[in-house]
């Protein structure tokens, strides 16, 4: 008797987390879909201008992380070339972050973000005198939204013109 | 230039040590001493002359309600209602009716007088224990009429010490971060004020971002980071004399200051390559020094009061957590191991905690925790809030606190918290625009 209710408890707790998991799943394919994020990095155009065309101006990270997506090489990489064709031309990479850190760290994310922007330009033949650095921490958002959306966009290095 | 202002002239009458009322303010406090504030009383002549100077229609009881307001927001005391009061201001100074004061159950008694001599404000104040029917302490002070905010403060400290044991918090000043405009777009300028919020004013015109301003230990000097000419670099003002000069000669940016307890340094971090270490200069003869040396993010240093250590957030360990060192940078150990990511630890002006923000599944808390991490103790609970400063005495800590966006990204504020060490008496702090990043000044008279 009691070794059945034993069972039919467990059994209870079995059918709840395959539902949960279940709508877990769900959720993650749906913004997949939405095609605005990938993990928790905003793939989407809503806020990005163009230095030039096919140059996008800014490239997006995961919470806490500087580490750059294939998408983001493959934006730097224009950007690279857009500057090889324009040596005049010196840029500001702006680093942030999102509303969901503590003021200083975010200041240094921003800045290790915009650094991570700028080894890669580097690394394209961009020499580093034609390049600042300059963190926003969260103090700059592009999207005043409170939502994993707003915050995706805001964690991001945007390359400015300088001159 | 505050400590010079006010003196206090004399003490009135020695007056027996043994005390009845004792508040215990280690826990939290439930049962607030009731006490009864008189109006200071006023005569004629004296209310018609300040009345002339300070456009006050009767500066004794302004006095008396700014200790009112005072005892009351510490959550310790519970100030009654005047209306209930049997004797008059003049005669209660005198010498109270103990029995009338008994019967409105008040278990302490201020009264006190206010006198116009020379062109200046004189004060005395007395404490009375209302059960055992005695004196408790007598006080006078002598000050231009201007400072007669700054009076009812140091009245309230010394009410304070005198029944609780410790320090009082009420005669500082907080300064903060002033916010208007959109989210995407916010106006910053540095902002000072009472600890009441009173005498609000701005140092700073908002033409340019600034953040995290701190108090020296004289609470003359305040370094912040500030992004003139958009160079993110931490600066040095002197409120006395609005000069302000940029901390060091740093090829990139530096942030996250405070003063070493002597004041004699800053300490601060300086980012480079995505690397953020901790350095100090010292003030006077400028040489820098590092601290740090790591590839991670170490950041939000913050001195024990004895000068000897340093506690800091770092994500050496990958993620941002909270370390104690040696002032010299050696002997790094990590403190926090709780759930969750920790930063912004500041040392406790009594040096016996941490205190830090949390941040633990979408939640912000303000917590303290010892300082090897032990005895973690989380003090609230909100969707954004950190940065919090203690107060002088370290009983108080206050912090700022950001309220959720709708889906149209309106409807956001930030606004100053404090709130007691035991966890109890959570309150805002008033300030004319939105607030963030409060420090909290040393007590200004002592």
């Amino acid at each position: 008797m009691i070794l059945n209710k034993i069972l039919k408890n467990t059994l209870l707790v079995l059918t709840a987390c395959l539902i949960l998991s279940a709508c877990a799943t769900k959720k993650e394919v749906a913004t997949d879909i939405k095609g605005q994020m990938q993990g928790d990095v905003y793939t989407g155009t809503d806020t990005v201008e163009y230095l030039a065309e096919g140059v996008p101006d800014r490239v997006f990270f995961a919470t806490n992380e500087s580490i750059l997506t294939t998408a983001s090489r493959e934006t730097l990489r224009a950007q690279a070339a857009w500057l090889r064709k324009n040596p005049g031309i010196n840029v500001v990479l702006e680093g942030h972050a999102d509303e969901r850190g503590t003021r200083e760290y975010n200041l240094a994310l921003g800045e290790r973000r915009a650094n991570a922007a700028k080894d890669y330009l580097m690394t394209y033949g961009i020499s580093s005198d034609r390049i600042t650095v300059l963190s926003y921490g969260k103090e700059r958002p592009v999207d005043s939204g409170s939502n994993p959306l707003a915050w995706s966009k805001n964690r991001r290095s945007v390359t400015v013109k300088a001159n | 230039m505050f400590k010079k202002i006010v003196s206090i002239f004399l003490i009135l009458i020695p007056v027996n040590a043994f005390a009845l009322i004792e508040v215990d303010i280690t826990r939290g406090n439930l049962n607030p001493l009731p006490l009864a504030v008189s109006p200071l009383s006023i005569d004629e002549i004296s209310k018609k002359s300040f009345q002339k100077i300070l456009d006050k229609e009767n500066i004794g009881s302004e006095i008396s309600i700014i200790v009112e307001n005072n005892l009351k927001t510490s959550g310790l005391f519970n100030p009654l209602d005047k209306r209930a009061f049997l004797q008059a201001p003049d005669i209660a100074n005198l010498k109270p009716r103990f029995e009338d004061w008994n019967l409105i159950k008040a278990q302490a008694l201020i009264t006190g007088k206010v006198n116009y001599v020379d062109d200046k404000l004189r004060v005395e104040f007395r404490l009375w224990d209302v059960l055992a029917a005695k004196e408790m302490m007598a006080l006078a002070f002598t000050t231009v009429p201007n400072n007669w905010r700054r009076v009812g403060h140091i009245i309230s400290d010394k009410v304070y010490e005198r029944l609780t044991g410790e320090k009082g918090y009420f005669d500082t000043r907080i300064i903060y971060v002033s916010e208007e405009g959109p989210k995407t777009q916010r106006i910053k300028k540095l902002a000072i004020m009472d600890q009441d919020g009173a005498n609000n004013k701005f140092l700073t015109l908002g033409n340019e971002l600034v953040l995290t301003p701190r108090f020296n230990p004289t609470s003359q000097m305040v370094t912040y980071l500030s992004y003139f000419k958009n160079m993110p670099r931490v600066y040095l003002l002197d409120i006395e004399t609005g000069t302000q000069e940029v901390v060091g000669d740093f090829p990139g940016m530096t942030f996250a200051p405070r003063f070493s307890p002597d004041g004699k340094k800053i300490i601060m971090s300086f980012a480079k390559d995505g690397k953020s270490d901790i350095y100090t200069m010292d003030l006077e003869n400028r040489i820098v020094e590092k601290i740090t040396n790591h590839p991670s993010i170490d950041t939000s240093p913050s001195y024990s009061p004895d000068g000897k250590y340093i506690t800091f957030n770092s994500d050496r360990s990958g993620y941002q957590q909270i370390y104690v060192m040696k002032n010299d940078g050696t002997d790094i150990k990590r403190i926090s191991f709780g759930n969750g990511l920790y930063g912004t630890p500041v040392w406790s002006p009594r040096g016996d905690l941490i205190a830090f923000t949390k941040l633990h599944k979408g939640k912000f808390y303000i917590g303290v925790m010892r300082t090897d991490g032990s005895g973690e103790r989380l003090l609230t609970e909100n969707y954004y809030q950190e940065a919090p400063s203690w107060s002088p005495n370290g009983r108080v800590l206050i912090f700022y606190r950001e309220t959720k966006t709708n889906a149209k990204g309106e409807g956001f504020s930030a606004k100053l918290w404090s709130i007691d060490l035991t966890g109890y008496n959570e309150r805002q702090i008033k300030t004319p625009t939105d607030a963030s990043d409060p420090s909290w000044s040393s007590l200004l008279s002592n």
